[in-house]
């Protein structure tokens, strides 16, 4: 095996090991202090900024390196921990034979789906209760009883109803991606600043307008903090579901290859489940940035 | 400097008292509150003030913290709802006590500049949407012209200092032409030259603009700098109205103002002697 096949792995791995920390506020506190000296020299900015990104890429390299010769030394068992070309080998294989691809794109529809319509619940519901005292004490009771159940305790039941079609799937991911956009959304519109709501009626606006220019922009950060742990549990969600009950996907892939012995094919399902989930964070901050450029805290 | 050839060039039309109203371009609106009471619960913060503000006049409020001076000026421009008696405003056009008409604007302590807007649409704020996009911008820029941020108007305020935020606050208000600016303390976060420099400005564009000013403030040598006449609020009443004829532009350390001063002071502080 050649260098060119370690070099992907090397990134699937840190991709899992960087995905902790870095979906933590790290970059909100890092930023402030270096958008402080922007005057002084953009590129040396960058410079320091890219530098700091490959150091990170560092140890994760080190313990890919390390991993595959200790594999190649014959000190780890392929059938216990493949080696990490191993684990490329059977990237190249499923994706050419179709299955890999295609088990991705099942698997980011039914994530995707489930994320649409339960954090669009969310999201009305996070903002009707918000805004209407009526709206909350019609419906927050009855929501903070659901939500003290485990969503993943349902899976039982949702097999009974829906069996193991997507329709199962799309509930649970639904059902768990819901809460956290509720309540973050509700408390960034219970914490906008009375005194800016106060001036937008001094200066009058009407309700409209004052929810698009005040209340919605001051509620933002708090719905993107919702909207970042509502993908986090989107793709656990997904995972334990399709891991339990399903005929597609990469959680099937990965029981499927547990059953032939494939560990290569089980450690792939993992590192592209990370990946996923990374990926999907990424996007959330990119989302988080464009439109929160007014933050202090997310100014490049 | 921009602000002393324009208050250098008034001073001939400066006049004691609301004399110089006529003169401006827009005119002010004059208040008149009859019998106005004010309660929270079963605590009477304002009691029975008559008070009549001709057009153009350029009032101070000053008293100890919880007289109800704030209370008096959130009533006057229909923040809050008095308990008894009533307020009438004339010269201003639309709803009359109504928030949010253009002609009615307040400035805060704090600045409450939407964060989320740059500088100029925070301007814009104060002009409502009616008016056509570019004529808005228009306008937003040339307030921010007057209060010497001309060149700021693209940038966010979180990057601003906070006598520039209150100056962004202080277009906002201006925009839209009132007829009528209330100042709840707005120089009371800022450093001692800012503040001079902002009552400078102040000065400057309500002479320019002939609106009424009413300026709620704990600072009695403020209120002397730039009032035509203050009132001293003291246990929700008005315990004296003092004219200041003094000719502008007014210069701190004026034995005279100094007297004046004084005199203020004390009335502050008798008064709270004969209350106990």
């Amino acid at each position: 095996m050649s260098d060119a096949t370690l070099k992907p792995v090397a990134t699937a791995a840190a991709g899992a090991v960087a995905f902790p920390p870095e979906a933590a506020i790290a970059p909100a506190a890092g930023e402030p202090a270096a958008a402080v000296k922007t005057t002084r020299s953009r590129a040396a900015l960058t410079g320091r900024i890219a530098s700091g990104n490959l150091i990170g890429w560092v140890v994760p390299a080190l313990i890919v390196v390390i991993w595959e010769a200790l594999a190649r030394a014959g000190y780890l068992q392929p059938n216990i921990l493949p080696a990490p070309s191993a684990i490329v080998a059977a990237a190249i294989r499923l994706t050419a034979s179709g299955q890999l691809p295609q088990s991705i794109g099942v698997s980011t529809l039914r994530a995707l789906a489930g994320f649409v319509v339960g954090g669009g619940i969310g999201l009305a519901l996070g903002l009707a209760n918000g805004l209407s005292r009526l709206s909350e004490k019609l419906t927050d009771t009855s929501l903070q009883m659901v939500r003290n159940v485990p969503h993943l305790a349902l899976i039982p039941l949702v097999i009974l109803w829906f069996g193991i079609d997507e329709g199962a799937k799309l509930f649970l991911v639904a059902l768990g991606v819901f809460f956290p956009m509720y309540i973050n959304t509700l408390h960034g519109i219970r914490n906008v600043d009375p005194q800016l709501v106060e001036m937008g009626r001094i200066y009058g606006m009407k309700q409209g307008e004052l929810f698009w220019r005040v209340i919605l922009p001051g509620a933002l950060p708090s719905i993107f903090v919702g909207l970042r742990y509502a993908l986090g549990i989107m793709w656990l969600t997904l995972i334990v579901a399709e891991t339990i009950a399903a005929e597609s996907g990469i959680g099937h892939m990965a029981m499927q290859a547990r059953e032939f012995l494939l560990v290569d094919v089980v450690m792939l399902s993992i590192i592209i489940y990370a990946l996923l989930g990374k990926a999907a964070d990424s996007i959330a901050r990119l989302l988080e940035r464009l439109s929160l450029q007014w933050h202090p805290a997310y100014r490049k | 400097m921009a602000i002393q050839t324009a208050t250098s060039r008034r001073q001939a039309a400066a006049a004691p008292a609301c004399a110089g109203a006529a003169a401006r371009p827009q005119g002010g609106a004059s208040v008149t509150l009859r019998g106005l009471a004010r309660a929270f619960g079963d605590k009477q913060v304002l009691r029975h003030v008559d008070l009549h503000i001709p057009a153009g006049q350029f009032v101070a409020i000053v008293g100890k913290s919880g007289c109800g001076k704030s209370t008096l000026l959130r009533l006057i421009v229909g923040l809050d709802q008095p308990t008894g008696g009533h307020i009438a405003l004339s010269g201003v056009p639309g709803g009359e006590e109504e928030p949010g008409s253009s002609g009615v604007r307040i400035m805060f302590q704090e600045p409450r500049l939407l964060p989320w807007e740059r500088v100029r649409g925070n301007v814009e704020v104060g002009l409502g949407r009616d008016l056509p996009k570019a004529e808005r911008q228009a306008i937003a820029t040339r307030t921010l012209e007057a209060v010497a941020l001309g060149d700021r108007g693209g940038e966010w305020p979180s990057v601003l200092s906070g006598g520039q935020k209150q100056r962004v606050a202080l277009a906002r208000a201006l925009a839209s032409g009132p007829r009528l600016l209330a100042l709840d303390e707005p120089l009371g976060a800022l450093d001692a030259l800012t503040r001079i420099d902002m009552q400078r400005l102040i000065e400057k564009v309500w002479r320019e603009q002939g609106f009424t000013a009413i300026l709620v403030t704990h600072d009695v040598g403020e209120a002397i700098a730039l009032a035509d006449r203050i009132l001293v609020i003291d246990q929700g009443t008005i315990a004296a109205d003092l004219a200041v004829a003094s000719p502008r532009p007014r210069h701190r350390g004026d034995p005279e103002l100094a007297a004046l001063e004084g005199r203020i002071i004390d009335a502050l502080f008798n008064d709270q002697a004969a209350g106990i």
